[in-house]
């Protein structure tokens, strides 16, 4: 009983200390008068990865702006809540951050997640600007057609992506049949992938094979054997960059010479430590920006990002930092905190000069920006092309 | 005839009017919007996670099959519930006794051949049932594979919520309580003794998982009917593990117990929003530590009941012999 | 048939790491009837002091092995001392949850202190030498023979170990009869310590390998490999050390033809499949042997 009686107190104990500090930390924030973003981002979990790079960025975009004197003469603040990869937890995150008193929210990285918090978003009328969130379900309810009025995001569609991955290997590298190797446990990967086939079909070419391998994986010989047995022209590789750089890189050492490209999860400088040099040679992408672009607003980005977090900034970081500038900007535009101000100055964001490109919202809450598709020489990222939508 | 008019109003009246005095006062909270959306959804999850954890708990406390992949049945009770409203159109009483239904034979599935398994064995099985159901369904598309099924009505309103978690309590408190459960405690100290002296074994460690099962599936179709989206993700290995340690912490054959600690649980996940790493961190030192220290958990096998806090007051020879019989 | 083969020689080197980590599983099972679930990411404990060794001190492969062994050892005889020698008298039921526990421990406190993202080992570490068979058809690279040959002399050192040696001598009669070894005077307490860090330092050398082989390493890269590895340990016979190797083999063996000939979207369900079916038909795997149920 008296061991009983010590385990609960010292239960209760906890919850009294994490209590404090939960609701000292807001306190604290309530305190200045500052101009709040609240960040829903993927911070533990499967893919903290992205979430903390996301996080890197909103975190560097709000503190270039306050370098410059803040928004309307206030000093900008984020507020980061953990949603632990979960959708529940992205729910509930976004209920919290609407208690805080922000004009917006930056999340999530992943579409999953978005569309989780979409209903808090609406109950609260608070815009949300996903830096990575992919799917076309984010932005637009696929049952009524109709766009989702607090929704916004800063990168492209996968259906765009696929299609400029198609037209590049019918129209560049002129080959007609392609294999594709997605990620099956990746809402993301699958669409890119569907995207690329049907594109691909319909400008005469034929999927030779149509491979899958799931998040984390890390051999990828058995399905690359096959994939070879084939005979493909190309290998189309929609997924991200840790299971990419595995992928080209074992491919290349079966003996697989034909082009691998693949969309926007590859962009970020650890494809490179991965695959390793050679094994990126003959290999192409589709990416929101590149960090050797030679544009001097990318390149200032780029070192200001190395100079904070002694790491080159991934797509992910620049989405992230895109994602908040905007927020940031359409509080400028709308010349107030008041969320649905914000929201209708972000449907009408035109010609915004992000590091990962020029944004410009259409009538569904998407950007219309442009590709570029990047090669390598010698594991540098050199930009090839750049296709506008 | 004192003590029993006394024990009818403990027992049976008191309890009642306890329930639907909290079910009025959150009622009201909610619909004055004195309660915010965000308490709302750690109301919500409080009450999912309970009967979660109480489910479990009547598969590994009370029968002491190990079973590690309940977020399968969660599930897969999830998935069938968002079918049912989202792809065929059928109303939300539909959707929750088919998520009930579709959940408790996937029990059957599942406790029918692992029958012969034991302790360790049985525990990586279920690990494998529940990765298997995961990666199954990441694979239909007509779930929506990776995607998962969006757009799923919020139909669980408070009343659905309260009424599921006073149902689940009530049903497998009273299971235990009957010979069943006996039978099955019995199982759980001693199977072969048990088998011995004449307790269908069989029997009861398929229904346990089979009802276990059920009220998981339950839980897992109230999720989907509240949070919008449903993806394989939501249901992996992680799930299973935050709810065995509501279980553990809990004490493993004390429902008041599980009760409490998904109570306290969810409550510390939400406090630590903002302490990103460290809360698996402590999540994980919490199982060690009360493994290595209180191994029974904060309620042990014991039940929190009306008796318990009379103890506190006097005590009485009904009271104790009472007590004795629960111990 | 070239197609055919190269799924094989996958396999074996998917296998060879299997195995390794395999062996640790099957010897702390046999000696204390617990799977260590914290196996697998004792695993990438191993690979990250290995990766460390290679990058902070410019060691080079060999000596990063052995290093990265020795401090994987000792962290495996420290996790039984604190979170599994109090549970020795317990259930198995609560040996298993701490597991669980220690498991998540490691992941997420490696998660805090080196962030989710994946490292890699620098690429020149071994030669890079690819050798092509069969009119290009099939590749056999310098990894593949780094992976066989490491895991076959690790191997044989545990089978000299085991039978040839006292410690090896006393480790068998724990397993066999606890009790029995402590009357005739052994330390049973020093040789599961033992034991651990035998096991310990071959998942280590697993986690190396797959740092070299696939080059890339996170702090959650030990729970699939983990799991797949208590599967070919079951497979062979959980106990038994040629049991977990020839185990390891043939489940490395079976996913890369699965992959290669069947769907490689239901790859990890293989080996989930695999454990089911053993457990139900043959629960003592290949080379178990039943000692039935005493009353």
């Amino acid at each position: 009983m008296l061991k009983c009686r010590k385990l609960t107190a010292i239960l209760i104990g906890i919850l009294l200390v994490v209590t404090m500090v939960g609701c000292g930390k807001t306190s604290t924030n309530t305190a200045k008068d500052t101009v709040k973003i609240g960040l829903n981002l993927e911070l533990s979990g499967a893919v903290a990865e992205y979430g903390q790079k996301g996080q890197n960025g909103a975190n560097l975009a709000i503190e270039d702006m306050n370098k410059k004197g803040g928004v309307l003469g206030k000093q900008v603040e984020a507020i980061a809540l953990d949603n632990k990869s979960d959708n529940a937890e992205s729910a509930s995150v976004a209920a919290s951050l609407a208690q805080k008193g922000i004009v917006g929210i930056v999340g999530c990285m992943t579409s999953g997640r978005t569309e989780a918090a979409i209903p808090v978003g609406l109950q609260y009328k608070l815009p949300m600007i996903s830096p990575t969130g992919t799917a076309s379900e984010v932005t637009v309810d696929k049952a009524t057609n109709a766009v989702r009025p607090y929704v916004f995001r800063v990168c492209f569609l996968d259906p765009f992506q696929g299609q400029v991955m198609a037209k590049f290997a019918t129209d560049e590298l002129k080959v007609k049949k392609a294999a594709v190797l997605f990620d099956s446990s990746n809402d993301y990967s699958k669409g890119l992938a569907q995207a690329f086939e049907t594109n691909f079909t319909a400008a005469g070419g034929t999927i030779v094979d149509k491979e899958a391998y799931i998040e984390k994986d890390k051999d990828f010989k058995a399905t690359l054997t096959k994939i070879k047995a084939a005979n493909p022209e190309v290998i189309f590789v929609p997924g991200y960059y840790n299971e990419v750089g595995l992928i080209v890189k074992q491919g290349r050492e079966l003996g697989i010479t034909v082009p691998f490209t693949g969309g926007d999860g590859w962009g970020s400088p650890q494809l490179v430590q991965i695959a390793g040099a050679e094994a990126l040679a003959n290999t192409f992408f589709c990416n929101h920006f590149s960090a050797s672009s030679t544009d001097p607003k990318v390149q200032a980005f780029v070192q200001a990002y190395k100079a904070k977090y002694n790491s080159e900034p991934d797509g992910f970081a620049a989405l992230g930092y895109d994602a908040a500038a905007l927020m940031m900007d359409a509080v400028q535009r709308a010349g107030s905190t008041d969320p649905a101000k914000v929201t209708e100055a972000l449907a009408a964001t035109s010609g915004f000069q992000g590091v990962a490109g020029t944004i410009t919202m259409d009538k569904n809450h998407n950007p219309v920006k442009a590709a570029v598709i990047i090669g390598f020489d010698n594991g540098k990222e050199i930009v090839k092309a750049t296709i506008k939508p | 005839m004192e003590s029993f008019k006394n024990s009818r109003i403990k027992n049976i009246i008191l309890p009642v009017v306890g329930v639907a005095a909290l079910y009025m006062i959150v009622q009201f909270l909610i619909s004055s919007e004195l309660l915010n959306p965000y308490y709302q959804i750690i109301l919500f999850l409080i009450g999912i996670n309970i009967i979660l954890a109480v489910s479990l708990n009547l598969i590994n406390g009370i029968t002491g099959q190990f079973s590690i992949g309940h977020a399968g049945f969660m599930s897969v009770g999830a998935y069938m519930g968002a079918v049912c409203t989202v792809k065929l159109g059928y109303p939300f009483v539909v959707a929750i006794i088919a998520a009930f239904l579709v959940a408790g034979i996937m029990g059957l599935f599942i406790g029918v051949p692992t029958l012969r398994l034991r302790g360790d064995y049985l525990a990586i099985a279920t690990l494998g049932f529940g990765e298997i159901v995961r990666v199954v369904l990441l694979n239909i598309d007509y779930v929506g594979g990776a995607a998962g099924i969006i757009g799923i009505p919020q139909l669980t309103n408070w009343a659905w919520l309260f009424g599921s978690v006073v149902i689940t309590i009530v049903v497998i408190q009273n299971f235990i309580r009957s010979s069943h459960g006996r039978a099955c405690i019995a199982i759980r100290e001693d199977e072969l003794a048990a088998e011995l002296m004449g307790v269908n074994t069989t029997l009861y460690k398929v229904l346990a998982f089979s009802i276990g099962a059920a009220f998981a599936g339950l839980a897992g179709a109230l999720y989907a009917h509240y949070f919008f989206l449903i993806q394989p993700t939501n249901f992996n290995f992680l799930k299973s593990f935050d709810i065995l340690v509501m279980v553990v912490l809990g004490g493993m054959g004390s429902t008041s117990g599980c009760v409490l600690a998904a109570i306290f649980l969810t409550i510390i996940s939400a406090l630590l929003q903002s302490f990103t790493e460290v809360r698996m961190i402590l999540y994980a030192l919490v199982l060690i530590i009360v493994m290595i220290r209180r191994p029974q958990g904060l309620m042990g096998n014991k039940e929190l009941s009306l008796n318990l806090l009379g103890k506190f007051r006097r005590r009485d020879k009904h009271a104790a012999v009472r007590d004795k019989v629960t111990e | 048939m070239s197609e055919f083969t190269q799924q094989v020689i996958n396999g074996l080197a998917l296998g060879s790491i299997y195995a390794l980590i395999a062996l640790g599983y099957t010897m702390v099972y046999g000696i204390i009837k617990l799977i260590n679930f914290a196996h697998g990411d004792v695993m990438m404990v191993g690979a990250y002091v290995g990766y460390f060794s290679i990058t902070l001190f410019g060691t080079n492969l060999v000596v990063a092995l052995i290093f990265s062994m020795v401090v994987t050892a000792i962290l495996g005889v420290a996790i039984d001392y604190l979170a599994y020698k109090p549970l020795r008298k317990s259930s198995r039921i609560a040996a298993l949850i701490t597991a669980i526990g220690v498991s998540l421990f490691l992941e997420y406190v490696f998660v805090w202190l080196f962030t989710p993202s994946s490292r890699s080992y620098t690429q020149n570490v071994i030669s890079q030498k690819a050798y092509h068979f069969m009119a290009n058809q099939v590749t056999i690279t310098g990894k593949d023979i780094l992976i066989l040959s490491v895991t076959v002399i690790l191997m044989l050192l545990l089978q000299y170990t085991v039978k040839k040696t006292r410690v090896g001598k006393a480790m068998r009669a724990v397993s066999l009869d606890q009790e029995a070894a402590l009357l005739m005077g052994i330390n049973v307490n020093r040789i599961i310590s033992f034991t651990f860090a035998v096991g310990s330092a071959l998942a280590a050398a697993a986690g190396v390998l797959i740092g070299v082989y696939y080059n890339s390493i996170d702090p959650l890269m030990g729970i699939m490999p983990g799991l797949k590895a208590f599967v070919a340990a079951v497979l062979g016979g959980i106990g038994s050390i040629p049991g977990a190797v020839a185990g390891g083999y043939i489940l490395g063996i079976l996913e890369s033809l699965v992959s290669g000939y069947g769907s490689s979207l239901y790859r990890d369900a293989v080996a989930f499949g695999v454990l089911i079916l053993i457990l139900l038909i043959k629960p003592t795997g290949i080379f178990g042997q039943d000692t039935g149920e005493k009353v």
